[in-house]
């Protein structure tokens, strides 16, 4: 199914001090796919997220985008990052700028587009996550859905390949997860690639062609969604679905 | 009183240089601290290792012991300078220490995530930090770089002693003409109080303008 990769992990390996967080990661994600990562707090899904635009360095392996290699630090890993969007559990919104400057921000300063160019864009995708009218309001003025939005919105400025989710709706009270959700959703119809680290199992059923379930550094599971949440092979996901299913 | 009448020029002179010194010295100090506090968080080795080796050296060395070593030394390896701007230097590199060590302090009050989300828009290291981080940094260091400052414009009065005219300097001509030295250092106390209230009150403007409401 993945004839097009964009996305390529192979034989990545990375520790913190002790602890063996990524075990010789093998991870493909095609274009226009979108892979959901689930799997117990520790098991290295948010690291695995984070390598992918070089958040986190790697030991060893390899990680391909768009099929050239992950640069090292300078100006030819900026530009390989403005390529693939980020979208963070705390948003991390710039907390200086007003939401239409941070949505403008990179495109003028990395993009080099023009001001008015780059705050015509902005609101266009501040329209389509349901915020225009917030536009010249700080981030502290939003709700932690609204800004989620815009951070989606930030990400989307830079017309990327792909997108990476590091739990996106893991800070936000539950009814505004909904909200973060059907964004995420309409893109993921609209065709953009994306991996997205997330426990929302609904999520992860409706808008996902494959499910990686890791455990312990591992990826246990790689799979279609309905596969894995009626019929998990390992005992490892058997445990972990039935503890989040459960209530 | 007629000690500050009679000497007005001689006093005058003396504020102007110590004004001068500590202008000079604190423009040299913000760029230098600056730059340090760059490179002492940038993502090369070399640089943050030079940024600290910058930082220990000069933040504890006595500043006695610096005009020594730049006034004495460096004419010994054939840089002839200007007394004064010897001191603008000497004062300047070593309150640059204390600037760089504010800004970082100031740097790491700006969450983690701030510089993570500008790198991951594909912002250079320069950009993030002169767009996203600094700008954040600056409202939570402008009481100290004042404090800062304030003890560069003391620290001024060395220079006197190597015979760079500025205000502590002046009480020696005075005494020598046989007026009272305890109005002398009065007046002479009044001096750096100006400069230094002036200080004060510039920076608390800015944190009035720019200091965060959290």
């Amino acid at each position: 199914m993945t004839v097009d990769p964009l996305i390529e992990l192979r034989g990545v390996n990375k520790h913190f001090g002790e602890l063996h967080v990524l075990r010789d990661i093998d991870l493909t994600v095609g274009r226009g796919e979108v892979v959901v990562v689930i799997g117990p707090s520790g098991s290295g899904k948010s690291t695995l997220c984070r390598t992918v635009n070089r958040l986190e360095t790697v030991e060893s392996g390899t990680i391909l985008i768009d099929g050239t290699p992950l640069p090292a630090e300078g100006r030819a890993l900026a530009r390989l990052r403005a390529e693939v969007g980020m979208v963070f559990q705390s948003f991390n919104l710039f907390a200086h700028k007003t939401v239409l400057q941070n949505v403008s921000l990179a495109q003028v300063k990395v993009r080099g587009r023009k001001r008015d160019e780059a705050d015509r864009r902005s609101r266009e995708l501040l329209a389509r996550v349901g915020l225009a009218a917030q536009a010249d309001k700080y981030p502290a003025q939003l709700s932690g859905g609204q800004q989620q939005r815009v951070a989606i919105a930030r990400a989307l400025a830079m017309d990327p390949k792909a997108l990476l989710f590091d739990e996106p709706t893991s800070a936000l009270d539950p009814e505004m997860i909904n909200e973060v959700l059907e964004v995420m959703r309409q893109l993921a119809r609209d065709g953009m690639t994306m991996v997205v680290v997330t426990h929302e199992m609904g999520f992860a059923r409706s808008a996902a062609n494959r499910v990686v379930f890791m455990a312990d550094g591992t990826v246990v599971e790689d799979r279609s969604p309905e596969e894995f949440f009626t019929a998990p092979r390992s005992e490892r996901a058997k445990d972990f679905l039935s503890k989040i299913l459960k209530h | 009183m007629n000690v500050l009448t009679e000497n007005w020029s001689v006093f005058w002179e003396g504020f102007l240089g110590t004004v001068e010194l500590t202008v000079f010295a604190s423009l040299l100090a913000l760029a230098l601290g600056f730059l340090m506090a760059s490179f002492r968080v940038a993502p090369v080795g070399s640089l943050r290792v030079f940024g600290t080796a910058w930082v220990t050296v000069l933040r504890n060395t006595p500043l006695t012991l610096l005009f020594f070593a730049v006034l004495l030394g460096l004419p010994r390896f054939g840089l002839v300078l200007p007394f004064k701007l010897f001191a603008v230097l000497a004062l300047g590199c070593y309150t640059s220490a204390f600037i760089c060590e504010a800004l970082r302090s100031g740097i790491n009050t700006v969450p983690r995530g701030q510089g993570e989300a500008a790198r991951s828009l594909g912002m250079s290291f320069g950009q993030v930090l002169s767009v996203v981080v600094l700008p954040q940094a600056f409202r939570s260091v402008i009481p100290p770089v004042g404090s800062t400052l304030i003890a560069l414009a003391k620290n001024s009065a060395i220079a006197g002693a190597f015979s760079v005219t500025e205000l502590l300097g002046t009480y020696r001509t005075i005494s020598e003409l046989g007026y009272n030295i305890v109005w002398t250092f009065v007046w002479i106390a009044v001096g750096y109080l100006i400069v230094t209230l002036a200080i004060s009150a510039l920076f608390n403007f800015l944190e009035r303008t720019w200091g965060v409401a959290r």
